[in-house]
């Protein structure tokens, strides 16, 4: 069937010409989680890549290897993982309607939505043909998780056979975590969640031991986003002005 | 340290976590996509849990017994704000933040 071949092939390029901004922010991000996998644990580099091929998260698997290197209890590394990737359970919402009826394709499509395949998902154009718009919807994923997961694999063979100081590489994380807060900020605007965010870590720091803090934090920030919402619905001007 | 059971129990662990903030939506939200609990927390979480993981661990970059407590983390950390808020290049704002980290650690330059 050349036929079919050659509207395959005009897929991929389409999806590729689509997905290379993501080629060009995976494969460097991939790489720094494989060097930091090498360079600050003892577990074998095709690990990394493996764990790009089942966790599949950016900042996840850079926040694991640091759960790793503390030796975390499952417990922790459960709910550390759930919490970071919280952000996620709010991107399926919007594509409920998108992925319906996608078959055998729905499963990988929820696997692999990440932040930057949500947000090629749901800024691309789409034409009425659904079946179709689904298997280019596919192709996207699976080709950004390929970007992914050569990064994690380049990045763990550099960091594993190239000899250097990586005293402090670890900063990547930190520095990760304010670039996202950033981000957050400016998309809503609001100062709020991330003045929350900050003191609630200050006093789980203050009064926790480092293995609960994390925890800890999580407690407070929900009661007080929760406190914030009893507020908000029990006064209707300012939920008006909110959405106004 | 390299204890490979461990490792793979974690793997396995950290894919359902990760699987299960993709998934739940699916299973669970299709018909509360317009409650307004969901969509407040849908709003004001992520940016709350990030500010969070930001604080807790650049806490733990620091050395807090220095001559200036803090200030090998803090000043990266102020690097990384004001190129970020520069250039909005991911990126660049991670990897200049992260190597000035390194330097000033490898380099000694603040005296401890």
């Amino acid at each position: 069937m050349p036929c079919f071949h050659t509207a395959g092939a005009t897929m991929n390029q389409s999806v590729f010409r689509l997905t290379l901004p993501i080629l060009f922010g995976y494969l460097p991000l991939g790489m720094a989680f494989g060097v930091l996998f090498t360079t600050q644990l003892d577990y074998p580099w095709w690990a990394a890549p493996a764990m790009g091929i089942l966790i599949y998260a950016g900042a996840g698997q850079i926040l694991a290897v640091s759960l790793l290197a503390a030796e975390a209890g499952l417990l922790e590394v459960f709910i550390a993982m759930f919490v970071l990737n919280a952000r996620h359970l709010f991107y399926g919402l919007s594509l409920l309607g998108q992925f319906q009826g996608a078959g055998w394709r729905k499963a990988y499509l929820i696997f692999g939505l990440t932040d930057e395949t949500y947000s090629l998902l749901t800024s691309r154009g789409r034409s009425a043909d659904r079946a179709h718009e689904q298997a280019v919807d596919f192709r996207i994923t699976l080709f950004n998780q390929c970007y992914w997961v050569a990064g994690c694999a380049l990045g763990a063979l550099l960091g594993a056979n190239v000899v250097f100081n990586s005293t402090g590489i670890e900063f990547a994380l930190v520095a990760l975590f304010i670039v996202l807060t950033i981000e957050q900020y400016k998309s809503l605007g609001d100062a709020f969640p991330v003045f929350v965010g900050a003191a609630a870590a200050a006093v789980a720091i203050l009064v926790l031991p480092p293995a609960h803090q994390l925890i800890g934090a999580i407690i407070v920030v929900s009661v007080v986003l929760l406190v914030q919402y009893r507020k908000l619905r029990n006064s209707p001007e300012t939920e008006g002005a909110r959405h106004g | 340290m390299a204890d490979n059971g461990y490792l793979a129990a974690f793997i396995m662990v950290a894919t359902v976590a990760t699987f299960a903030t993709r998934v739940i939506p699916f299973l669970f939200f299709h018909k509360h996509t317009e409650h307004p609990l969901v969509r407040h927390l849908g709003r004001y979480l992520p940016a709350a849990v990030m500010a969070l993981l930001a604080t807790v661990f650049l806490q733990r970059s620091a050395s807090w017994n220095n001559t200036l407590p803090g200030a090998d983390a803090l000043l990266p950390a102020i690097l990384v704000i004001a190129i970020h808020l520069w250039r909005r290049n991911a990126l660049l704002s991670i990897a200049s933040g992260t190597i000035a980290y390194m330097a000033i650690l490898q380099l000694n330059l603040i005296q401890g």
